[in-house]
């Protein structure tokens, strides 16, 4: 199976490459819109800030190609929220493929720390990404921004208030969490991705 | 909800795991990569590496065992010990690390906090902070716990939030090695003080030192070395005893 990581100017690249071996698959980290369009599966990693990254990706002109792609896409933390209409982060305007809105967390208490970060549970998880022996199981994740429960969400967690911790539709599929770093739990999720 | 997480640190020198005894004498504890696999699968939440070699030589065996840890576990860890400026943050995120965490350089030139979070994230970015009390005050330590600063514990854990830290990974050479407990009423004041997690270090022994860290010390976290390296508390049956006791935690 051939699977594509798109390259952009985003950490945490390699935690998804290594993880996919982990699996036995070896993954091509690329750019170049053919590579990505005749991948079986692409994967959209991300970890850094949304303005400079949806800046980047309009000026390679990689924003239209991660639209129009056909094939199951993952799309992972910042990966998904650049993947929804905005983002409170710096006023971005990102890809649109979920109608929904990204938003800084306010914590309410003092215990509310931001970022979210550590292992919380997933729960009222959908078919997809998801199996029913999956709520309840802990996954990992590290993010100040969040997007709140809409049609799409495929998984919900609850901090400060209840969020998408994974949205799909059609062809997409996010995770706000770390499967790559999620230990067995995460393995399952991905194993879970590369059957589609 | 959010789990308290247990978080194994391994001392690497040369490649091999070492526990230090008060930050002194060292006994072997086994080899990285496998003891954080093994650690992963019984439960850990994370693991610290931190580099306690101060050669070039050194410095680049522990960035390919940065690597290999990477491609092998399937859990966030952080690595420190060394880091003193950008470039070295970059050399271990580059390599894998999943955070890094800086104590002396920071000490030393706390605008490196501000540096690391606005190039890679406040996420990432760990400041340690080893502190001794001493006549009633916390004082933090420079180079291991060798040299005493000006910095007092309260004092420099709120500078480092501003500063853009992270997490604070505070570890009481008072109570390190000692394996009685951790420094819970520190560690409270700092949860109170602070809008970041805190990770608690030095002077688990017990179970019930965990449980206490927790529940008493207000700790998101709770670092040990040697009780888990010889085998005298078990991940797995921590994890099962901190449920029992109402701790929230990943089982």
């Amino acid at each position: 199976m051939d699977v594509a990581i798109i390259k952009y100017n985003a950490g945490n690249i390699y935690s998804v490459s290594y993880a996919l071996k982990r699996l036995g698959v070896s993954p091509v980290i690329t750019a170049d819109p053919e590579l990505l369009n005749k991948a079986d599966k692409v994967i959209f990693p991300g970890v850094g800030e949304a303005q400079t990254t949806m800046d980047y990706l309009k000026e390679h002109k990689m924003d239209a190609v991660i639209k129009d792609l056909k094939q199951p896409v993952l799309g992972i933390c910042l990966g998904m929220q650049l993947m929804c209409r905005h983002s409170e982060e710096g006023d971005a305007e990102c890809l649109g493929i979920f109608d929904a809105e990204v938003k800084k967390f306010i914590p309410h208490r003092h215990e509310d720390k931001v970022p979210h970060m550590g292992w919380n549970t997933i729960t009222q998880v959908k078919d997809g990404l998801f199996t029913a022996q999956l709520e309840n199981k802990f996954v990992y994740f590290v993010h100040s921004y969040y997007v709140p429960v809409n049609e799409y969400t495929a998984a919900t967690t609850n901090y400060i208030q209840p969020f998408s911790a994974s949205l799909h539709k059609d062809n997409f599929y996010a995770t706000q969490f770390h499967p790559e770093k999620s230990g067995s739990v995460g393995e399952v999720i991905l194993r879970n991705f590369l059957k589609l | 909800m959010l789990a308290k997480r247990i978080v194994p640190c391994l001392d690497i020198k040369d490649g091999k795991t070492v526990k230090g005894i008060n930050f002194v004498n060292f006994r072997d504890a086994g080899d990285p990569v496998e003891l954080g696999a093994q650690y992963s699968r019984e439960g850990a939440d994370e693991l610290v590496y931190l580099d306690i070699t101060a050669s070039h030589e050194g410095r680049k065996t522990f960035t390919e065992l940065v690597k290999k840890v990477a491609a092998n576990i399937s859990i966030p860890f952080t690595v420190g010990g060394g880091i003193n400026e950008l470039k070295d943050v970059d050399r271990l995120l580059s390599a894998g690390a999943d955070k890094v965490s800086v104590n002396s350089a920071a000490l030393r030139n706390p605008s490196l906090i501000e540096e690391i979070a606005k190039n890679f994230g406040s996420q990432v970015c760990v400041v340690a902070i080893d502190a001794n009390y001493e006549d009633g005050d916390w004082i933090c330590y420079l180079n291991g716990g060798r040299i005493p600063t000006e910095k007092h514990l309260f004092q420099w854990a709120a500078e480092a939030e501003n500063l853009g830290a992270g997490e604070i990974l505070f570890t009481s050479m008072t109570h390190d090695g000692v394996k009685d407990g951790y420094a819970n009423d520190a560690l409270s004041t700092l949860a109170d003080n602070l809008h970041i997690p805190v990770i608690a270090s030095g002077g688990a022994g017990k179970m019930e030192h965990f449980r206490d860290t927790f529940a008493r010390g207000k700790a998101d976290a709770a670092l040990a070395a040697s009780v888990f390296h010889f085998g005298e508390i078990g991940i797995a049956d921590l994890k099962l005893y901190l449920n029992k006791e109402g701790i929230n935690v990943r089982i």
